[in-house]
């Protein structure tokens, strides 16, 4: 127990962050089952208004800040070292301080949902009910006097400093922790993607501290940063989030086209079909995910310059993304194709990634969207996006890595009905909800009259939510079942080209005995260039040294919580108590002897 | 002790320091200077932008050694800086458009 | 053999010390982080509907010896790193000592300012021209505040003789921090005090 709360080793943190986001994946899933149940048939009232709208709030912003994010990040821990041939990540305890982090920023925004009685609010419940884009000047304390929006700019703000840590973490362990030979295009896909994704947390998530720091301002000390009277503009607010919030957005896609990006390859015994343009595609994703963002922001009335702008950048961004669905598409063709249940999820991934990317172009073009907005067209986009895309890559990963992590392999007969039940399950949930949005139902209010003529496409979406429903429990089982009665999956089950599978699953604490020499982008594949390498001997030649335990960062990362605590409860003695623990921690965690 | 014996080559030494510190303060005074003068007021702006753009330069070029240091350093700072440019004259584009067409709305 | 272990463990790919890149990577970040507030101020400049409006209380004099103890601090800054380099600890703690003395005198000139606003009428809840100038240097002062912190810090281990030559990489990523708070303020110096 000792050992995993004091943990700096990168694979136990990778689990850690599996499980707890897990977990709050399975939260928000409820939250979403919930949702679909209220909207099963017109006039429902499962639930109030109210609780509603904390619903669709919760469930937006635990699924991107909670569980995608966090999953692609146990991604990153576990995985990313193994590929480039590390020990560890480059600064172990500040990785452990962004996983503790994390935790107790989900765990203070999910508090909300029990602590209403505390706050004198009537009801259980006072979870943030401002959507997960929280648009100003609805924020403000004059339209929402209670602590729901408060629990959720505080928890962002938590939540965005164990992002920001883990992304200058991840950024110089890819730089600098190569094993030698290893050059930046011998980087698998995975860690390529990972780059990026980091390079777009550290400059997107400061943008959104500052809108949030603006909002507490507003909310606790009275300024105007967002209020119209004072001379301001809300729409300051829109900017500011969706500036963050589109290359958010390929924070949370780019992770699994690197995962698709290695696990096609494996299965289709094929190298990734032009590498090369696959990695610049991804960075060239990465810096035109910065010139989109105001087409969140059509419906606003930017005048026709900017709509032209955004709208051309919107509909080029497409180029580099399609350019990688007809790479994955080549990769694929004329290969040796293992139908694995991770190569099911791969291609799910891609044939629904198209649907959502499809879509998505069509609110490309401001005339289209202006129909679009705020109806359920859109929430059909983002979940193709991001359940079609995400989900299915992260999944994908999942059954490819799960081996590695565990030593043992998931159920192949389960995790195909898993596979089959998810498919059918999310284009029924999803599918439907284009034509509920063109209908006219707009998103975001707990109930429909049945005059509006979309009841039955309303069941058929709720029908296909429960169906996802059953496909996790299937999945649940699958992991439960393999703890004991998995097969044993050996140092390399699929016959991977990359570093991760030349070492025992789970791999030792050390990772490799010996820190191995790369000569080559798939360097355990014989191809018509080289032979594949010697893997590391299964006992060190030499003694490793492993970096011990620390306390500290879990210390520090609870003040974090403490401070957040202080204008929640308006007591100042607490912004101190959690200051001083924030820079106990710190002051431990410098001066203690740690030799990485 | 390896990487020590790497700074003491591609440092400036403390004469170095000592010029740019001079310089800084010349533009400094150059500053405040054009600010007093009424002859510069109409192009304040720009000449103010230009004196503060070369103090940056020289702080991020000698006293954070970005001249003679390692490329991916420069890469890791001048990248977002530079986007951090991009961004700010979007926003004060589409923003101060914005507050201005309603002011507009407002008078009419 | 252990020795020849350990040696491989600090091989970095690039050669670069890791916490320098590392620091590289914050001030990237922190680049957005004040271009955001910064961007904020200009949006919002000239339309606050109540005064004191900027021009009736900004105090350039005032500033402007601010800006010169901010500059002669970053001075001070990587003279301490020369002499640390070089295995003076003599100096470099003279040297490290002054960065923090005249980041503190920095910080007292803010609240000085801050307090004569106040007792002008702006506040943060005044206007805009109060809401975005508050939160604007006040984060720029949070930031000198932790670099004092980390001067002085930096300074005790010194004086304990825990702050050697081998450190100089440590006084260095120090200087990296302060120097980048120092350019933020020129930024802001020009931005706020003097384009009005």
């Amino acid at each position: 127990m000792k050992s995993w709360l004091t943990t700096t080793d990168h694979k136990r943190i990778g689990l850690l962050y599996f499980f707890t986001a897990f977990a709050f994946f399975l939260i928000g899933g409820i939250e979403a089952l919930v949702i679909r149940a209220q909207l099963a048939q017109p006039n429902g009232h499962l639930v109030t208004a109210e609780t509603y709208n904390q619903l669709f709030t919760m469930h937006g912003t635990t699924m991107v800040f909670l569980a995608l994010m966090p999953l692609s990040a146990s991604f990153f821990n576990y995985i990313v070292p193994l590929q480039i041939g590390a020990r560890d990540v480059a600064f172990p305890r500040l990785n452990a301080f962004s996983y503790w982090v994390f935790l107790l920023g989900g765990l203070f925004l999910n508090a909300s949902w029990l602590v209403g009685p505390l706050f004198h609010a009537g009801t259980l419940n006072v979870a943030p009910d401002g959507g997960w884009f929280g648009y100003a000047n609805l924020t403000e304390r004059q339209f929402s006097p209670g602590p729901n929006i408060d629990f959720w700019l505080l928890g962002l703000q938590i939540l965005g400093i164990s992002s920001l840590a883990a992304g200058f973490n991840f950024i110089v362990t890819i730089l600098n922790l190569r094993a030698p030979g290893m050059r930046m295009m011998r980087v698998p896909a995975f860690t390529w993607m990972t780059l990026v994704t980091q390079f777009l947390v550290i400059t997107a998530f400061p943008v959104i501290t500052v809108g949030l720091a603006f909002l507490m301002f507003d909310r606790f000390f009275g300024a105007h940063f967002y209020v119209h009277e004072a001379g301001a503009t809300p729409i300051l607010w829109q900017h500011l989030f969706w500036l963050f919030g589109h290359p958010e957005v390929y924070i949370l896609i780019l992770p699994a086209m690197g995962i698709v990006s290695d696990v096609l390859p494996t299965f289709a015994r094929k190298p990734l079909f032009g590498y090369t343009v696959v990695v610049y595609s991804g960075v060239l994703i990465g810096f035109m995910g910065w010139g989109v963002w105001s087409h969140h922001m059509f419906s606003v009335g930017l005048g026709p310059i900017a709509d032209s702008v955004f709208s051309a950048t919107t509909m080029l961004i497409a180029v580099p993304t399609g350019v990688k669905i007809f790479n994955w598409i080549a990769t694929l063709w004329g290969g040796d194709i293992r139908g694995t249940t991770a190569l099911h999820f791969a291609v799910g991934f891609i044939a629904m990634f198209i649907i959502g990317g499809l879509s998505g172009v069509t609110h490309a073009s401001p005339p289209t969207d202006l129909q679009q907005t705020d109806t359920y067209y859109v929430v059909a986009h983002i979940h193709y996006v991001l359940f079609g895309g995400t989900i299915m890559g992260l999944f994908a990963g999942i059954y490819y890595w799960w081996p590695k992590m565990t030593g043992r392999l998931l159920s192949e007969t389960l995790g195909k009905w898993h596979f089959w039940l998810q498919f059918v399950g999310m284009n029924l949930a999803f599918f439907p909800m284009h034509f509920i949005g063109l209908l006219g139902m707009p998103r975001r209010v707990y109930t429909y009259s049945p005059e509006l003529g979309v009841s039955d496409l309303n069941l058929l979406s709720t029908i296909g939510a429960f169906l996802i429903a059953l496909s996790i429990f299937v999945f649940l089982v699958n992991l439960l079942r393999t703890r004991t009665h998995g097969q044993r999956a050996g140092n390399d089950p699929w016959g991977g080209a990359t570093l991760e599978w030349s070492i025992a699953s789970p791999p030792p604490v050390y990772n490799f005995s010996v820190i191995p020499t790369v000569a080559n982008r798939l360097p355990r594949w014989k191809t018509e260039h080289h032979e594949p390498m010697r893997d590391p001997p299964a006992t060190p030649p030499a003694p490793i040294h492993v970096p011990g335990g620390s306390w500290w960062p879990m210390l520090a990362a609870f003040g974090l919580p403490i401070l957040a605590l202080a204008p929640l409860t308006h007591t100042l003695w607490l912004a101190l108590v959690g200051a001083a623990v924030l820079l106990a921690g710190i002051y431990l965690w410098a001066f203690e002897p740690f030799e990485v | 002790m390896n990487e020590h014996s790497q700074n003491e080559h591609s440092h400036p030494t403390a004469d170095v320091y000592l010029r740019v510190a001079a310089v800084l303060v010349i533009l400094t005074v150059l500053e405040v200077g054009v600010f007093y003068v009424p002859v510069f007021h109409p192009v304040l702006v720009p000449v103010l932008l230009v004196l503060s753009g070369a103090k940056f330069t020289l702080v991020v070029m000698f006293y954070m050694h970005l001249k003679a240091d390692s490329r991916v350093f420069t890469f890791l700072f001048g990248a977002p800086l530079l986007l951090a440019a991009v961004v700010m004259v979007a926003l004060l584009f589409l923003l101060l458009g914005a507050l201005t067409l309603r002011g507009a709305a407002g008078a009419g | 053999m252990t020795h020849a272990a350990s040696a491989a463990a600090h091989h970095t790919s690039l050669g670069l010390d890791s916490r320098k890149m590392a620091f590289w990577a914050f001030i990237g970040s922190e680049c957005l982080l004040f271009t955001s507030l910064i961007s904020t101020y200009l949006v919002y400049k000239g339309k606050s509907v109540v005064g004191p409006y900027p021009h009736e209380i900004l105090n350039i004099p005032f500033t402007s010896v601010s800006t010169f103890d901010l500059l002669m601090s970053s001075l001070m800054m990587v003279l301490a790193l020369a002499a640390v380099q070089r295995g003076d600890m003599r100096w470099g703690k003279i040297w490290l000592f002054s960065t923090a003395l005249l980041g503190l005198v920095f910080l007292g000139g803010q609240v000085i300012e801050f307090t004569e606003f106040v007792h002008k009428g702006l506040t943060l809840q005044t206007n805009l021209f109060g809401c975005t100038f508050f939160v604007l240097t006040g984060t720029h002062g949070a930031h000198v505040s932790v670099g004092v912190l980390w001067l002085l810090t930096l300074w005790v281990r010194a004086l304990q003789g825990k702050l050697t030559q081998a450190n100089a990489m440590t006084v260095e990523i120090t200087g990296l921090y302060w120097h980048f708070v120092d350019v933020v303020w020129i930024v802001i110096f020009t931005v706020v005090y003097l384009i009005q």
